[in-house]
């Protein structure tokens, strides 16, 4: 069976408004459907961030100190609650911080490898605690050591403190350290003094998971510093196995018992890191289901507009379709004739939307600076632009085909 | 004549119903995704404060030099040197310095745990910039600022939660152990986005609780609960050594009515960055701006990209819809091409034919607008889904937003309809006839 193209050209040329109309509409709809599904991947991809975190048993407590107190008071304050913290049944360990991982956004401090460089080597986001941050997190220590009680430095209000030593993630090592071999290597986080790398954890996500973090992700360092911020700090704190609910009830309690003069807030004080994970990043799931739901009703609304004008030129075809059936075309021939039109439509509107697809990406990218969309993605949406065309095309076609070699003969 | 017309169209558009529904769903799901984000970069992109928006300007001073700053950029913020600088300078009519603090109002009466109160040290000029309304009371005066009094004007939510909603102008409040006089209670103000401080929120925040005079908080050494950004190497230990360093946390702005005055305040700021360079504190040459709030709310990037894309995506989806439907009333129309031939025959003007149609469109403009309206509001309603809260709860369905539901509906689908219509009246009578 051989597909004669010549002569379907030749009718499109007749129907030039309606071929124009299902190019333009396949060649858009590609556009959008292979940038909505890049979205869509992008943002899956980060919702499924690794943290780092023993998500299922660690939560938060957002601690504001009620009034203001000298230093020592509050780090006096703060070693009771932990004290009462990590004596509940429930518990499993307990740490202070400054944040935590996903928080959303926080401290970061641009490092250096000497202290009079002022174009800064990277950035790295900046955790404190003490020597139980890394067991309350559930972070995986994977070279050196973890901070020694004696290791932990105090900080006041609003100081910049910089202690000796200092645990990075494997992600800032290999940045600092291309070599591997970062371990007892110094560097400087924006303080006169070097601190040097006693321990690696993998991984540690930042605090943040906006775009400005990309180009740093993974990138973080711990210091052994116990905050007596007189505004307030974080608690984080480990539950055991399974009693994450009752752990949650039972640390406010605790931390009240030592003092009333803090304030836990009602909604979001204290969170789970289900919670913590859905929070930051809702708008990458939003715009995944926003970009799914358009996806999804474009191509409905395409193949809807694809059976509609087919059909249509069927029923408009239906006597030369008699003829060509009298003068011996079969059933398949027909059907053939459709597919193949549909088919030269479709090409010509995927060529077209290939170029629409990237011209859109390219506005993403210098207007908002993401990614650039992989050619995986339009071939993708090539294929099931084409597909969708045929399957659309096939009912149409099909009572084509069916057309009977009488109709020839009638109403001429 | 058009009764007519627009009975004949309702009539045509149940003889195909398949065709009619797909044109209808096209039309609504268009126009609903498209009212759904546009109802929501409305709420971003909005300007929070029309009427002064063009007086009111953010002086900016590159404290860091080129090779520390924001890609050639001054920071977003100043440094207490700097905000002082401007403080004492006498060049705007209005001006105050602001920075976020963090509070809590103690124990009392029957509240035995203390309130979290967010809020702002401002100036007094502050309340009449911005047009903060007052329920209660009012600002502080100048000669408070001078004087450093312990003043604070409370937001009504937070006069409901302790003084239980009464007049508290006059009465005493204990924030963080210090006793505050309350002079003024505003009613519900959180214009949106945040224009007036973008350093520290992303423009979205809830409204603050509290507003005690900038003054007092140096004073008091408060240090701010937003946002921090510094350079170099930090060495501070106390609040000499942090209001001495280069870290920039004060938003100012100010005030300036005319160009002339525009002009005179930008020479000032390039003047006294002249100056800081002379006194050594600077070692390069000025880089100061000086923007009004449009102009900062676009510099910020306050409309979040993902309202942006989507709004485009959404357009692009209307877009493919109306293409949809310029196809299927062709196909609808020249359907009854045989019907079109018969009327001109018997005497009908193309004119008449271009009525007949275009009514028949905006039928289905009608009625794929409501179905976008009942879409756009269940849409609406749940877009908490799609966007993150603070964002999603400005997304409204009001009086305007159903009108321009309706009115693009119907307006687009006649826009679609001309070509088919064009091509209806174009139909050659003679033809027809000969062939039926």
């Amino acid at each position: 069976m051989s597909i004669q193209i010549r002569p379907i050209l030749t009718a499109l040329r007749r129907h030039k408004a309606g071929t124009v109309l299902i190019t333009l509409q396949i060649a858009l709809t590609l556009a959008i459907v292979c940038n909505a599904l890049f979205i869509i991947h992008a943002r899956l991809a980060s919702l499924s961030e690794v943290s780092g975190v023993d998500e299922s048993s660690v939560f938060v407590i957002k601690n504001q100190w009620a009034t203001e107190w000298p230093t020592a008071q509050v780090d006096a304050q703060v070693q009771a609650d932990l004290l009462a913290l990590r004596q509940l049944p429930a518990v499993r360990d307990a740490s202070p911080a400054n944040g935590y991982p996903l928080q959303g956004g926080g401290w970061d401090n641009f490092v250096t490898l000497t202290p009079e460089q002022t174009q800064p080597t990277t950035d790295s986001a900046v955790y404190t605690g003490d020597e139980h941050f890394i067991g309350t997190l559930g972070v995986k220590l994977v070279a050196g050591r973890n901070f020694r009680p004696d290791d932990v430095m105090v900080m006041g209000t609003q100081q910049a403190v910089t202690p000796p030593t200092v645990i990075v993630s494997k992600a800032l090592a290999d940045r600092l350290f291309p070599g591997g071999n970062a371990l007892g290597k110094s560097f400087y986080a924006m303080g006169a003094t070097p601190s040097t790398i006693i321990g690696i954890v993998d991984p540690l996500h930042r605090h943040g998971v906006s775009q400005w973090n990309k180009a740093y992700a993974g990138q973080s360092l711990i210091w052994p510093i116990r905050s007596a911020d007189s505004r307030g700090l974080y608690y984080i704190v480990r539950a055991k196995p399974g009693q994450l609910a009752a752990a949650m009830r039972e640390a406010p309690k605790a931390l009240y018992a030592q003092s009333r003069l803090r304030i836990i807030d009602a909604k979001d004080g204290i969170q789970n890191y289900a919670t913590i994970r859905h929070k930051v990043y809702d708008s990458d799931r939003g715009m995944a289901i926003l970009m799914g739901i358009i996806c999804v009703v474009l191509l409905a609304i395409t193949a809807a507009g694809i059976v509609g004008l087919t059909s249509f030129w069927v029923g408009q075809r239906r006597k030369q379709i008699g003829v060509r059936r009298a003068l011996g075309a079969k059933q398949r021939d027909i059907l053939a004739y459709f597919l193949t039109e549909n088919f030269l439509i479709s090409t010509a509107g995927v060529t077209l939307g290939i170029v629409l697809a990237f011209a859109f990406n390219l506005w993403t990218v210098t207007r908002f600076a993401l990614d650039r969309m992989s050619l995986a993605y339009v071939g993708v949406g090539v294929i099931v632009l084409l597909l969708l065309g045929q399957g659309a095309v096939l009912a149409p076609a099909l009572r084509a085909s069916r057309v009977s070699p009488v109709e020839a003969t009638r109403s001429v | 004549m058009f009764a007519y017309y627009f009975q004949l169209g309702l009539r045509s558009l149940r003889r195909n119903p398949v065709l009619t529904l797909l044109m209808v769903m096209a039309i609504g799901f268009g126009v609903a995704a498209s009212m759904i984000t546009y109802s929501v970069f409305r709420a971003v992109s909005g300007n929070p404060i029309p009427d002064k928006s063009a007086q009111l300007f953010i002086p900016q001073i590159d404290g860091w030099g080129p090779q520390q700053n924001l890609k050639g950029e001054p920071a977003e913020a100043v440094s207490y040197i700097d905000a002082m600088a401007l403080l004492r300078a006498h060049e705007a009519k209005r001006k105050t310095m602001l920075y976020q603090v963090l509070m809590s109002v103690m124990p009392g009466g029957d509240r035995e745990l203390p309130i979290a109160v967010n809020g702002y040290a401002v100036g007094s000029d502050f309340f009449a910039m911005f047009e903060v309304p007052f329920r209660y009371g009012g600002r502080w005066s100048e000669q408070d600022d001078a004087a450093r009094a312990a003043d604070v004007v409370i937001s009504g939510e937070l006069n409901q939660k302790v003084f239980g909603g009464a007049n508290s102008v006059g009465r005493t409040i204990d924030l963080g152990g210090h006793d505050y006089r309350v002079v003024g209670v505003t009613s519900h103000w959180n214009p949106r986005p945040r224009f007036y401080d973008l350093f520290s929120t992303d423009g979205f925040a809830d409204e603050p609780d509290i507003y005690l005079p900038f003054t007092r908080a140096m004073d008091l050494k408060m240090y701010p609960s937003g946002r921090n950004s510094c350079r170099g190497q930090l060495s501070f230990t106390n609040w000499t050594d942090y209001t001495q360093s280069n870290c920039v946390w004060i938003t100012p702005w100010v005030e300036l009515d005319t160009p002339a005055e525009v002009a005179s305040y930008r020479s000032f700021l390039t003047n006294y960055a002249i100056d800081q360079q002379h006194a050594g504190r600077f070692n390069w040459a000025p880089n100061v701006r000086l923007r009004d709030v449009v102009q900062w709310l676009d510099h910020e990037h306050v409309v979040p990209p993902e309202s942006r894309i989507s709004l485009v995506v959404a357009l692009g989806f209307f877009l493919i819809c109306l293409v949809n439907t310029i196809g299927l009333l062709l196909a609808k129309f020249m359907r009854r091409a045989g019907e079109i031939g018969v009327r001109r025959a018997l005497g009908a003007t193309r004119r008449e034919i271009y009525a007949q149609y275009l009514i028949e469109a905006a039928t289905v403009g009608l009625v794929g607008g409501v179905l976008g309206l009942l879409l756009t509001a269940l849409g609406v309603s749940g877009v908490g889904m799609l966007f993150p809260p603070q964002i999603a709860q400005l997304a409204e369905l009001d009086v305007s937003l159903v009108g321009l539901t309706l009115v693009v509906a119907i307006v687009a689908t006649v826009l679609a309809a001309f070509y088919p219509a064009w091509r209806a009246a174009h139909v050659q009578p003679a033809w027809q006839l000969k062939s039926s």
